[in-house]
């Protein structure tokens, strides 16, 4: 029976792996390789890395590290950061990564998704989509480069528009509950679920495995990408790289079904 | 020494890794004259049949293939559309399969799946191996692998069926003919099930 995806998510910042919350506060969590290292011998279903500062700072992604990860990792491998041509997203899925996420490049031109899915194969391309609630009415507006830029997008047709476009995988990224640790944004997974056809991951505010329960219970077949979850242990944020052994994660999804 | 086909489809450099932690010789073929030293073959492939056929043919190693498979009978293990592309023919493709497996390519039915993504097929799946074969020693069927496709191979010999899993429908996950190999998840993905499978092969 196909298993959702729990999917651990790194972030990269001035060569570390740190946390964030609410986009802000990096603390220190450790080194990305020795992270990866640890997520193989905890036979983790897939990894997402994504470097926080690239996009930012104007930088190229860094291809080194890049490699480097590709090369540890026994598991489908996503990364993110720096990545605005099909140029770039070619070299990264050479170096042996499966798949690569754009956020900022797609906003700026949601059409670079289709020359990727040509090039790349729609297979390789993932958008992630940070969003935030705004204003009297807490409307779900996007943003992108660390949550510093506001987008006047329309979020259900910008996500619409990467669908049609080819893009294979959309991670939804909840800015309000990044690092809060207290439970997924309920409403806009839905939204984006009723919007897309296509796989979609959800990432922050995943507290508890409990969170992730309830997340597949109601939407079956999901990808629950989480950060603190997976690096921090207790209410004191010790840093801790923790994953459900495979017995807990089988229990974890077991009641759903695909068919 | 294990080739693994470079052709510009699949993520060789992933086999390649799995190899080397092996401590088996390994290395990426990228034209016909480096098959000749070769014990063992790899041809992975992502994308579309008829795409990934086209490099094949391109890269100048579809004939050479042809004649280690059919003639000297060495050992090749197909990963995803590399296996695919060694049906007689896609569903809509124009292009002609490799043809050393009979069967079809089609499009995974999705009636009977409840939640949206229908498709692709993304994510971790169980198998049920049909009959006991050497490829799978040490493999654990309920842990499964990874998968990621919408189109699957329909074996058009029950015989040539070594595994298979279920997504909306049973379909085929594993093929054999002699010494031709074929999976349809990521063994280069998908932890001890996956190294396990590329061990196996690597003792053919």
């Amino acid at each position: 029976m196909l298993r959702s995806r729990i999917i651990p998510c790194l972030l990269v910042h001035e060569e570390g792996l740190v946390k964030t919350q609410q986009f802000r506060d990096p603390k220190y969590v450790g080194d990305p390789i020795n992270a990866v290292k640890i997520f193989n011998e905890k036979e983790v279903d897939e990894l997402i890395v994504l470097d926080i500062d690239a996009s930012v700072k104007g930088k190229d992604p860094d291809y080194k590290m890049i490699e480097n990860l590709a090369a540890e990792c026994r598991m489908p491998l996503c990364y993110g950061g720096g990545v605005k041509s099909v140029e770039q997203a070619m070299k990264i899925v050479s170096l042996g990564v499966e798949k690569v996420a754009l956020s900022s490049a797609f906003e700026e031109n949601p059409s670079l998704a289709a020359e990727l899915a040509a090039t790349v194969g729609s297979q390789s391309v993932v958008a992630v989509v940070d969003v935030k609630k705004t204003g009297l009415f807490s409307k779900y507006t996007i943003f992108t480069l660390n949550g510093k830029r506001r987008s006047k997008r329309d979020l259900e047709e910008y996500c619409q528009a990467l669908e049609e476009a080819g893009v294979g995988e959309i991670v939804v990224n909840s800015i309000d509950q990044d690092g809060m640790m207290s439970g997924y944004d309920g409403k806009l997974i839905d939204i984006i679920r009723d919007t897309v056809s296509i796989p979609m991951t959800v990432m922050g505010g995943a507290g508890n495995l409990g969170d992730i329960k309830s997340l597949v219970q109601k939407h079956g077949v999901i990808g629950a990408a989480a950060g603190s979850l997976f690096v921090f242990k207790g209410v004191y944020r010790a840093v801790l790289i923790n994953y459900p052994q495979p017995k807990e994660k089988r229990a974890l999804l077991r009641q759903v079904k695909t068919s | 020494m294990i080739a693994v086909i470079g052709y510009g489809s699949g993520n060789v450099k992933a086999i390649q890794n799995i190899y080397k932690r092996l401590n088996i010789d390994c290395f990426v073929a990228e034209k016909p004259s480096q098959l000749a030293n070769a014990t063992h073959l790899v041809l992975p492939g992502v994308g579309a049949f008829d795409t990934t056929l086209g490099l094949l043919e391109r890269s100048g190693m579809r004939e050479a293939l042809d004649h280690h498979v059919k003639v000297d009978r060495i050992p090749i293990l197909g990963i995803c559309v590399g296996m695919q592309i060694m049906a007689n023919a896609g569903e809509e493709g124009e292009a002609q399969g490799l043809g050393w497996v009979n069967g079809h390519v089609r499009r995974l039915k999705t009636d009977g799946i409840a939640h949206k993504p229908y498709l692709p097929h993304l994510g971790w799946n169980s198998i049920e191996i049909n009959q006991s074969h050497a490829l799978f020693t040490g493999v654990e069927p309920s842990q499964g692998f990874y998968f990621l496709h919408s189109y699957f191979f329909d074996c058009a010999e029950p015989e040539a069926i070594l595994a298979t899993t279920e997504y909306g429908d049973r379909f085929t996950v594993s093929v054999q003919n002699e010494n031709v190999f074929g999976v349809q998840f990521h063994p280069e993905k998908s932890h001890h099930n996956g190294i396990q499978v590329f061990k196996n092969f690597a003792s053919f």
